[in-house]
C-alpha cells in the first residue's frame, strides 16, 4: 500500500515536471499545446544518445537535454507557433497534432521504432529499505529531483520580477500589455523553459514511462488531464492534479490491472462535468 | 404569412436549391461504380471516411463543437454491427446498419449532456475521453469483442436477400455510396431547414441565439445525437464491408484524421467531408506506395502546412473554385437552353 503510494508520487511528480509548461502554456496564451510531449521525448532521446553513444555521465546528461529542449522549444516558438496564437482553437489543434505526427515518424526514421533505455549508473539501481517499505532508488532520486524543481519553479513564480510578470500577464494579457510587459518575450522564455522542464522530465522518465517513438502520443492524455483537471491558474493546480494522477493511476494498474487506464479517464470525465474550469481553479477561465 | 415571412422563406428556398455543381457531383459518384471497377476497394473505405466525415462536419461545421472522439460512436456501432452479425440476431444488412445507426446515436444523446458545459478544451478532453474509455472498455472484455486479435468469423448476409458481397468490393461500394447518398439526403435537408438556421446561430453566438428565443442546448443535443447516428452507420457499414472489426475503430489516431480530412475539404459546406475523403484517401494511398512506414510525417506535414496557410485562405479557394464551377454548369445550362427559349419565343409573338 504504502509502496503504491510512493511509487504513485514518484509518477505524480514526474507527471508534473513533464506537464508544468503546457498548463502555463495553455494558460498564459489560450493555446493548446498537444505537442508538449514531442519535446520531451527529444529530451528522452537526447539523454539516450548522450550517455549511451557518446559516454556522458548521467548526472550531466539530464542539464544537457534540458537545454538541448529548451533551444529547441525556442526555435519552434519563435519560427511556428508564433504564427498561431491569434488563431481559434482547431488550428492549433490541427497544428499542433500535425506537429506529433511528423515527430514520430521523424524519429522512427533517425532512432527505429525500438524501445531505447538510458543506461543509469549502478550507484542509483537497487532499493532502499525504510520502515519496511521498498523504496526504489532511482524513483527516489526522481521524487527529490522533481520536488526541488517545484520548490524552484514556486519560488520563481513567486518571488522574481519575471514571475510576477509572468503572473500579471496570465491574469490580464491586455492590461499586462498596457503596463510595458513585453509579453511576446515573456511567452517566449517561458514557453522554451516549459520545453525544457518537459526535456528534462522525458530524460528521467525514460526508465519509468518507456521511450519509443509513439511517446507523445501515448503521454498526450495523461498531460492534458493534469492540464485540464489541475486547471491554469496556478501551479499547484496542476501539481496537485499530477500527484492525484500518479496515485490513481498505478493503484488503479495495481489492483484492476485489467481496466487499465480506465479508472483515470472515468475521474478526469467526471471533473470535468462537476469543474469544467478544473478542480482548482479560482474562477472563470478566460 | 406577412410579406417578409414569406420573402425569408423563398430566399432560403432558393438556397436550398440544387445546383449543377451538386447533380454533377453524385452523378460522378454513382458513374464511379461502372466506370471505376477495379477500384472499388479504395472507393468503398473513402465513402465510409465520407460519411463518418459528414458526421463531424454537422457538429463541427454547423454547431461549432470540436470533437476528438467521434470514433466512439464509429467503434460502438461498427462491435454492435459486427456482433449482430456474427451471432445471427440481426441477419439483413441494411436492418442491422439501422440498428447499429440507433445504438451510436442513443450513445451520441447519452453523452451529449457531457459536451454542453466548459471550454473548447474541455468539450476536446471529454469527447476524448469516452472514446479512450470506451477503447478500454473494449480491451478489458476482449471474450466479446476479440480484444486486439479483432473480432472474426463475421459472415454477413446478401443485401436485401438479393446481392452477396463479394471479395473485389463491388456490391460493398455500390451499398455503401447509397447509404452514403441516403445519409447525406437527411443531413442536406437537416442543415437547410430552420434547425440547421438556428445551429449556424448557436456556432456565431450562443448568448445571443438564447437571447432570440433558440433552445441552444436542447439544439446541440439533437446534432450531437444525429451526427453519432452518421458515424455509427459509418462504423457498422466499415464492418460489414470487411467483415472484420478491431481495436482500432476506438483509437484516437481515428478521430485525429477525421479532423484532418474534414479540414481538407473545408467545413460547414457538406461537401467538404466528401471531397477531403476523396482527396485523403487518395492522398494516403499515393504516400503509403512511395513510403509505407513514415506516411504519418508527409500527414503532419500537410496539417502544419495547412494551419500555416490559414484555413480561411484555403476557404476562400473552396469559394473562388466553387463559384467558378457554379458559373461553368450555369452557364453550360443556359446555353443549352437559349435554343430552345429562342424558338419559342417566335410562336408567341
Amino acid at each position: 500500500m504504502l509502496t503504491i503510494l510512493f511509487d504513485g508520487t514518484a509518477y505524480g511528480m514526474l507527471l508534473f515536471v513533464l506537464a508544468c509548461g503546457l498548463s502555463v502554456t495553455l494558460g498564459l496564451m489560450n493555446f493548446i499545446n498537444l505537442a508538449h510531449g514531442a519535446f520531451a521525448m527529444a529530451g528522452g532521446y537526447c539523454t539516450v544518445v548522450l550517455v549511451n553513444r557518446i559516454g556522458v555521465p548521467f548526472a550531466l546528461g539530464l542539464p544537457l537535454a534540458f537545454l538541448a529542449t529548451a533551444l529547441l522549444g525556442g526555435l519552434f516558438e519563435r519560427t511556428l507557433y508564433v504564427h498561431v496564437y491569434a488563431r481559434p482553437h482547431l488550428d492549433q489543434v490541427l497544428f499542433t497534432i500535425g506537429l506529433v505526427f511528423m515527430s514520430v515518424a521523424a524519429t522512427d526514421y533517425v532512432m527505429g521504432s525500438s524501445q531505447q533505455f538510458v543506461r543509469i549508473p549502478e550507484a542509483l539501481a537497487g532499493q532502499f529499505n525504510v520502515f519496511g517499505i521498498g523504496m526504489g532508488k532511482y524513483r527516489l532520486l526522481i521524487i527529490v529531483v522533481c520536488g526541488v524543481l517545484t520548490a524552484a519553479l514556486q519560488l520563481i513564480l513567486a518571488k522574481t520580477r519575471f514571475g510576477s510578470r509572468l503572473r500579471a500577464a496570465v491574469d490580464d494579457q491586455r492590461v499586462a500589455r498596457g503596463l510595458g510587459i513585453n509579453v511576446g518575450a515573456v511567452f517566449g522564455i517561458t514557453f522554451a523553459f516549459g520545453s525544457g522542464l518537459a526535456g528534462l522530465g522525458g530524460a528521467l522518465g525514460a526508465e519509468i514511462l518507456g521511450l519509443d517513438p509513439t511517446f507523445p502520443l501515448k503521454y498526450m492524455i495523461y498531460f492534458l488531464i493534469v492540464v485540464t483537471v489541475g486547471g491554469t491558474s496556478s501551479i499547484t493546480g496542476p501539481f496537485l492534479a499530477s500527484i492525484l494522477l500518479g496515485i490513481g493511476d498505478v493503484a488503479g494498474k495495481y489492483y484492476v490491472p485489467t481496466l487499465g487506464a480506465f479508472v483515470i479517464y472515468a475521474i478526469m470525465i467526471v471533473v470535468l462535468i462537476v469543474r469544467p474550469q478544473g478542480l482548482f481553479a479560482r474562477g472563470p477561465a478566460r | 404569412m406577412t410579406p417578409l415571412a414569406a420573402d425569408v422563406a423563398q430566399r432560403l428556398r432558393r438556397r436550398a436549391r440544387w445546383s449543377g455543381f451538386e447533380i454533377a457531383f453524385w452523378v460522378v459518384a454513382f458513374a464511379s461504380i461502372w466506370l471505376l471497377p477495379q477500384k472499388h476497394l479504395i472507393l468503398t473505405e473513402t465513402a465510409i471516411l465520407a460519411l463518418f466525415a459528414l458526421s463531424l462536419d454537422l457538429i463541427l461545421g454547423y454547431a461549432g463543437i470540436i470533437s476528438l472522439g467521434q470514433a466512439a460512436f464509429f467503434g460502438t456501432a461498427g462491435y454492435f454491427a459486427g456482433l449482430v452479425a456474427k451471432y445471427g440476431l440481426i441477419n439483413d444488412p441494411v436492418l442491422a446498419l439501422v440498428c447499429s445507426g440507433l445504438v451510436a446515436a442513443a450513445l451520441g444523446f447519452v453523452t451529449s449532456f457531457l459536451v454542453l458545459r466548459g471550454s473548447d478544451l474541455t468539450r476536446l478532453m471529454v469527447t476524448l475521453g469516452v472514446s479512450l474509455m470506451l477503447g478500454e472498455l473494449a480491451n478489458r472484455y476482449s471474450n466479446i469483442t476479440g480484444g486486439a486479435d479483432g473480432l472474426q468469423g463475421i459472415t454477413v448476409a446478401p443485401i436485401l436477400g438479393l446481392f452477396q458481397f463479394d471479395m473485389f468490393g463491388h456490391t460493398g461500394y455500390a451499398y455503401c455510396l447509397s447509404v452514403l447518398f441516403v445519409c447525406f439526403l437527411v443531413a442536406r435537408r437537416l442543415v437547410y431547414s430552420p434547425f440547421g438556421l438556428s445551429l449556424r446561430a448557436i456556432k456565431g453566438n450562443a448568448l445571443r441565439a438564447g437571447a432570440v428565443g433558440i433552445p441552444v442546448n436542447a439544439r446541440l443535443v439533437a446534432i450531437y445525437t444525429i451526427s453519432a447516428g452518421f458515424a455509427g452507420m459509418a462504423g457498422a457499414l466499415l464492418t460489414q464491408t470487411t467483415a472484420f472489426c478491431s481495436l482500432d475503430v476506438l483509437s484516437l489516431e481515428r478521430s485525429a484524421d477525421l479532423l484532418l480530412v474534414l479540414i481538407i475539404g473545408g467545413t460547414g459546406y457538406l461537401y467538404g467531408g466528401l471531397i477531403g475523403a476523396v482527396i485523403y484517401k487518395f492522398m494516403q494511398d499515393w504516400i503509403a506506395t512511395l513510403t509505407p512506414q513514415y506516411w504519418q510525417f508527409w500527414i503532419g506535414l500537410l496539417l502544419v502546412a495547412i494551419v500555416l496557410v490559414g484555413r480561411d485562405r484555403m476557404a476562400a479557394w473552396h469559394e473562388a473554385a466553387r463559384a467558378a464551377l457554379a458559373r461553368f454548369f450555369t452557364g453550360a445550362m443556359a446555353w443549352r437552353r437559349r435554343p430552345a427559349l429562342g424558338g419559342a419565343a417566335p410562336d408567341r409573338r
